[in-house]
């Protein structure tokens, strides 16, 4: 967002502390996902009565590493008339998107270094020092920038279908952008909750909003939305009409092998991560404590922690629900969710008019 | 609508909460039931002799003919079992055996039973064929014998000797010695 270079910003640092962040937030995100897998498969075997992996490491703990090493090593067959640059676009794209939507999500406040802290206890203005924000691009419309980024990796599906050649690819593929279209609405509209309530598309200014009183207890119903929506949006059942594995082979990466299918998976559980991140943003009160006498400056800790709730919610919803048939899957979107977001918003737009 | 969604999600974290079903074979098996019909044993007297008086009965009993019984004639001085003969060679070919017990049912000296081992997979055709080595009850004062394969006279008595049990990765025998006790006590309740 700096287009001409404002002389106070010390390039280097700046530059600098851009690269450590990115490198650390994408270290940890690709970790996460890793561990995802591993978690996915622990709760889905309790759920099931079963132990789950436990060979590799300590109660399973290198499994991850395992599968990766497997991936990588796997022949990456691809079919012949394939889109050959599409093909191998594809994958990197839903990678690279799921990656890319955490830049903007604060772990924490913005901590001022060296430097007057900007009036009231919340400010994110540090005149005379250095703001350090915890996020990789503090952006004021960062919440926008996440739908659209997250909207790009609808393409990755889409693409990833078409570039096949085969039927059931591009069958699941159709599925999933008519759907992912279609949730994207209801997830748009459940947003605007908080967003009217706050102000702003700020998600730093979101979170402090929250102080004292988080939205999930201003907007349950939005939150209730936003959840739904975003399970539909990571493709998970019960709405993972564009896998359907029983149904469409493995829906869009079903021609994918090796990394390529790596990157979907990768992809699919950094999607996971991202929408959790952006409920706990909007509705949990970010990185606030969340009883009023727990610190407040182990933001990230308690950032990371109410992520892992909604995680493991979206596991046990996963792991308990059979998969919807698809025109009851548009049903729900355009019938039950849309006009729910809708009144939702008349509602909100309402009471902060009368505020 | 909500309340089946909710109840549904009540099963699932019931279940997550309960203690895991899965046996972590070969570490953890479970009991063979008593009259399992596994890999064969043959058996000896409380003395040492072997019961078996190689009448080929079992042989001829055998529907499937994987039983190959060799008899040779006791020596009075040094007997292996009570009767005139005993088995110098006795095989049985597991991959053909049926398991069905006839054998056990022919013999007139219970010599042979089935016994409770039931992992009985291996990567060579040849270690199938069970000989009197691996089927013969092991016997602590294990006393040497004129037939092929026993001790020579003079030679140091094996505390494990012929017939011990096969030792599974874990250094226990399937069924034989499990790691889970056999209980009659009912197991959770199932739903």
């Amino acid at each position: 967002m700096i287009l001409a270079i404002d002389p106070q910003v010390n390039v280097p640092v700046t530059l600098l502390v851009a690269l450590v962040k990115g490198v650390l937030i994408l270290f940890v995100l690709l970790t996460t996902a890793a561990y995802l897998v591993l978690a996915e498969r622990k709760v889905s075997a309790r759920i099931q009565l079963r132990i789950g992996p436990n060979r590799v490491g300590p109660g399973g703990l290198l499994q991850p590493a395992a599968d990766a090493v497997k991936l990588i090593f796997k022949e990456a067959a691809a079919p012949e008339g394939r889109d050959r640059f599409l093909f191998e676009l594809a994958p990197a794209l839903a990678a690279a998107m799921a990656l890319f939507a955490f830049a903007t999500i604060p772990l924490n406040q913005t901590i001022c270094i060296n430097g007057r802290h900007g009036a009231g206890p919340l400010s994110a203005t540090c005149p005379g020092g250095y703001a350090l924000h915890w996020d990789l691009a503090h952006l004021n419309i960062g919440l926008l920038f996440i739908l659209a980024v997250t909207s790009i990796g609808v393409y990755a599906i889409f693409l990833g279908g078409w570039a096949s050649n085969s039927k059931y690819a591009l069958l699941g593929a159709l599925r999933s952008s008519a759907q992912l279209i279609s949730y994207e609405m209801a997830v748009s509209f459940a947003i605007v909750g908080p967003v009217l309530l706050a102000g702003s598309l700020d998600l730093e200014r979101l979170v402090q909003a929250q102080h004292g009183l988080w939205f999930v207890f201003m907007q349950p119903l939005a939150f209730l939305l936003y959840l739904t929506a975003g399970l539909a949006e990571t493709n998970r059942l019960p709405f993972d009409l564009p896998e359907a594995e029983g149904e469409l082979g493995a829906g869009y990466h079903t021609e994918m092998a090796g990394m390529r299918f790596g990157m979907y998976f990768v992809g699919e559980y950094v999607n996971m991560v991202t929408v959790a991140a952006i409920a706990t943003t909007l509705f949990l009160g970010g990185w606030m404590a969340p009883v009023f006498f727990l610190p407040n400056w182990l933001g990230p800790i308690w950032f990371f922690a109410k992520v892992g709730l909604l995680i493991f919610i979206m596991l046990w919803v996963r792991w308990t629900y059979p998969r919807l048939r698809y025109d009851r899957l548009m049903q729900f979107g355009w019938k039950v969710l849309l006009p729910l977001g809708l009144a939702n918003i008349v509602v909100t737009a309402v009471f902060v008019a009368l505020r | 609508m909500f309340r089946e969604l909710i109840g549904g999600l009540r099963i699932t974290l019931q279940a997550m909460l309960r203690k895991p079903e899965t046996i972590q074979y070969p570490e953890e098996q479970r009991p063979v039931p008593p009259r399992a019909r596994g890999r064969h044993i043959l058996h000896r007297y409380d003395n040492g002799l072997e019961k078996c008086i190689g009448c080929e009965l079992c042989a001829g009993a055998c529907p499937v003919g994987c039983i190959y019984v060799l008899p040779a004639a006791n020596d009075p001085a040094d007997p292996v079992s009570p009767g005139e003969r005993y088995a110098l060679r006795y095989e049985i070919n597991l991959m053909r055996c049926i398991y069905c017990g006839y054998c056990a049912e022919a013999c007139p000296t219970e010599a042979i039973t089935l016994g409770p081992r039931l992992d009985l997979a291996d990567y060579k055709r040849e270690r199938l064929v069970a000989t009197k080595h691996d089927l013969l009850e092991a016997w602590p004062g294990f006393r040497p014998s004129a037939g092929p394969g026993s001790r020579a006279p003079g030679e140091l008595p094996v505390t494990a000797g012929p017939g011990t049990p096969h030792q599974g990765p874990s250094g226990r025998a399937p069924g034989v010695n499990p790691a889970i006790p056999a209980t009659d006590a009912p197991g959770p309740p199932r739903p």
